[in-house]
C-alpha cells in the first residue's frame, strides 16, 4: 500500500507542475481537481474519512465546476503574458 | 516572465514549508483531544466522534464557519448581480446525453446528500459534506437545462430559517442546560448507533446541511445566470 501512496504523491506533484505550465485554463482547472481527488484518497488512507468527503465534494467537485463556469463565461486562454 | 517567476516562487514556498512543518507524528494526542476521545461517546452518544466535536464541543466554531460561508456567498452574489448585460460568451445548449444523464442522476444524488447529513452522527460526513452533495445535484439539473428557473424565494427562506433555528437551538441550550448549544437534557440521547440518538446533534446537522446546500445552490445559479436580466430567458 505504501507503494500506491508514493505513486499518488508523485502523480500529484507532476500534475501540479503541469498545471502551472498549462496554457489552457480548463485543462489547468481539471488538473487541480485531480490533485484534490488524490488528496482525498490520502485522507482516507490516514483514517480521516470526514475530511476526505469534504475534500472530494467541495474541492474536487464544486470548486472545479465553479472555476469551469467562470472560465466558460469569460475566456479560455491565459492573457497578460505578452511582453 | 511570469512563466519563469511562478515556478521559482512556488519552489521557494515549498522550501519554506519543508523547513517549517514537522513531518513526523506527534508523540501523544493533546490533553483536550484525549478528553474528547474518552468522554465523547458518553457525553453525546454519537457513534462518529468527529461529529461530536464539530457540533457539540466546538459547536460555536461551526456556527462561525456557517456565517463565514454565508458572508462569502452573499458577497459573491452581490458582485455577480451588478454585471447586468455583460455576457462575454454565449453558452451552447447541453447535449442530449448530458441532459438525460443529469435528469436521471438528480434524484439519487439529492437523496444521497440528505442521507449524508441525516446520518452525520453515525457515519463519516455531515452537514457540510451533505450540503455540498445537495448543491452538486442542483448543479446537474442546471447543466441539463440552464434556463430552468430556481425558486429563489424558497431557497432564501430555507437558508435563513435554518441559520435562525441553529441559533434558537443554541439559545435553548442556554435556557435549559446553562451553556450555548449544550446537548444535556434537551432531547433524549437514545441508544448508541441509532438513527434517532445523540440528542440535538442530528437536528443541528440537518440544519447545517440545508443551509450549506441552499447557499451553494444559490451561488451556482447566480454564477450560471450572471449578466442576464432578471426574469428573462436567455
Amino acid at each position: 500500500m505504501i507503494f500506491v501512496d508514493v505513486l499518488v504523491c508523485a502523480a500529484m506533484i507532476a500534475t501540479a507542475i503541469a498545471a502551472v505550465f498549462q496554457r489552457s485554463l480548463i485543462s489547468a482547472v481539471i488538473m487541480v481537481g485531480f490533485i484534490s481527488l488524490m488528496v482525498s484518497y490520502l485522507f482516507v488512507r490516514m483514517d480521516a474519512p470526514d475530511v476526505a468527503m469534504t475534500e472530494a465534494a467541495i474541492a474536487a467537485g464544486l470548486t472545479t465546476v465553479i472555476f469551469l463556469i467562470a472560465i466558460r463565461r469569460t475566456e479560455d486562454t491565459e492573457s497578460g503574458d505578452k511582453e | 516572465m511570469r512563466q519563469i517567476l511562478t515556478p521559482i516562487v512556488l519552489l521557494l514556498l515549498g522550501a519554506v514549508l519543508w523547513q517549517a512543518v514537522p513531518f513526523t507524528a506527534p508523540a501523544d494526542i493533546s490533553e483536550i483531544g484525549r478528553r474528547f476521545v474518552e468522554f465523547g461517546v458518553a457525553d453525546n452518544r454519537a457513534a462518529n466522534i468527529v461529529t461530536s466535536v464539530i457540533v457539540n464541543y466546538r459547536g460555536l466554531d461551526t456556527l462561525g464557519e456557517v456565517s463565514v460561508l454565508f458572508l462569502s456567498v452573499t458577497g459573491a452574489i452581490f458582485v455577480l448581480r451588478r454585471r447586468e448585460g455583460l455576457i462575454l460568451a454565449t453558452p451552447t445548449p447541453s447535449s442530449e446525453l448530458v441532459a438525460t444523464g443529469a435528469r436521471l442522476l438528480f434524484g439519487p444524488i439529492l437523496l444521497f446528500g440528505a442521507y449524508i447529513f441525516a446520518h452525520g452522527h453515525l457515519t463519516p460526513g455531515g452537514g457540510f459534506q451533505g450540503g455540498a452533495i445537495v448543491a452538486s445535484s442542483v448543479l446537474l439539473l442546471l447543466l441539463a437545462d440552464r434556463d430552468r428557473a430556481m425558486a429563489h424565494n424558497a431557497l432564501g427562506w430555507i437558508e435563513s430559517m435554518s441559520g435562525f433555528l441553529y441559533v434558537v437551538v443554541g439559545m435553548v441550550g442556554i435556557a435549559i442546560a446553562g451553556s450555548f448549544l449544550s446537548n444535556k437534557g434537551i432531547l433524549p440521547l437514545g441508544l448508541w448507533n441509532d438513527l434517532f440518538s445523540a440528542g440535538l446533534i442530528p437536528v443541528i446537522y440537518v440544519l447545517v446541511g440545508l443551509k450549506v446546500g441552499s447557499e451553494l445552490a444559490t451561488l451556482i445559479d447566480a454564477m450560471m445566470h450572471s449578466g442576464e436580466k432578471e426574469g428573462t430567458q436567455a
